[in-house]
């Protein structure tokens, strides 16, 4: 049995892709067999960041029609044979798929891989409703600011009405220098207000941009990004294991100790 | 360490903005979460109140009546102070 885990946030750009990007690559390389399905039919994204773009030939839509079979439609990724993308159509829209026909999407896939995360979209319509069916579980994504958990709390409380009960926190894009000037919601706080356990902290770092302009998950990388440890921090607790949160304050510079980096030479991670 | 003392006097920009986007957040969530409308809460608050007069002789100056929104759970908080029960027989 396949654990199923629905990506979601209400609000857009606040990284639901480069979350189920991330995760789906760090399980697979936990060893699990692991499957990927972008539910953004019309705006799909998922293939782009994880580079496989080009070899998408079918998709969901022509499973459901009958025009391929399941398999074809799958892409396994080259980099990591234990994870598989099912993309979403691009040159249609969200109407296109019924939430009963994604049901039976992912039950054709359950009985073969370990876990099933579904990227969802942006919004709280029928996309949404579509991504939340099949999913026995579900990852809030937000970011520490107004509108974001303002979307987040919404969202929440959509999942519990529909019947998910397991839902977890991801705080992504967090910026610890401005947390420590009061000038940014710290991660207890979106806790304390969003009441769900949390699972992960993702701190705001250049290297996300540059890991998607390149198609390459953080977690591939074989030095690991600050990021990329947190990812794959998450990915182990997802799978039960206890791994401490990373104690970001201590890895963000300010201003006076970049400046010291600078001319003393970096000394990364020292205070 | 000493840095981190420097950098909190040169850098250090006033009260900061979180505790007014916590107050926010919290104002308009528990908007948000409370589905009741005022025009509802009214009536429930009426009908409440002859189902409970019924029995009771309520302090009608010192009623309370308010939706409470704490964590995830939205609560109906209702104070009805009592000045006597009514007896039974003339029910």
């Amino acid at each position: 049995m396949a654990r199923i885990i629905v990506i979601t946030s209400g609000k857009g750009g606040v990284g639901k892709t480069t979350t189920t990007a991330n995760l789906g690559m760090a399980l697979a390389q936990l060893g699990y067999q692991t499957a990927l399905i972008d539910a953004d039919i019309g705006l799909r994204n998922l293939d782009l960041l994880l580079g496989l773009e080009n070899r998408v030939i079918y998709t969901a839509l022509e499973v459901l029609s009958g025009e391929c079979r399941l398999e074809q439609a799958l892409i396994k990724d080259k980099r990591q044979p234990g994870l598989m993308l099912l993309p979403a159509a691009q040159n249609r829209n969200k109407d296109s798929i019924s939430a009963e026909q994604m049901k039976y999407l992912v039950g054709l896939m359950e009985p073969q891989y370990d876990y099933i995360l579904i990227d969802c979209p942006a919004g709280i319509e029928t996309g949404f409703h579509n991504a939340i069916g099949p999913a026995h579980e579900a990852l809030v994504v937000t970011t520490p600011e107004i509108a974001a958990v303002r979307d987040a709390d919404r969202v929440i409380g959509l999942l519990e009405a529909n019947g998910i009960e397991k839902i977890s926190l991801l705080v992504n894009r967090l910026r610890p220098q401005m947390v420590k000037a009061n000038d940014m919601m710290s991660v207890a706080d979106v806790r304390e207000i969003l009441a769900i356990p949390l699972i992960g902290v993702i701190p705001e770092d250049e290297c996300v941009i540059v890991s998607t302009n390149r198609g390459e998950p953080l977690v591939l990388e074989k030095k690991l990004s600050l990021p990329g440890i947190a990812f794959e921090n998450t990915a182990c607790r997802i799978d039960g294991q206890q791994v401490e949160f990373l104690d970001l304050q201590a890895y963000s510079k300010g201003p006076l100790k970049r400046l010291r980096n600078f001319f003393l030479g970096s000394s990364k991670a020292s205070s | 360490m000493i840095i981190d003392i420097f950098e909190r006097l040169f850098f250090f920009n006033g009260r900061g903005s979180r505790n007014d986007v916590k107050k926010r957040l919290k104002l308009v969530l528990a908007h948000d979460r409370s589905t009741l409308n005022a025009s509802t809460l009214e009536k429930m608050r009426k009908e409440i109140l002859v189902v409970v007069s019924k029995y009771v002789e309520l302090d009608t100056d010192s009623l309370e009546f308010s939706i409470k929104t704490d964590s995830r759970m939205t609560a109906l908080i209702a104070n009805l102070p009592i000045r006597r029960i009514i007896q039974s027989e003339s029910l």
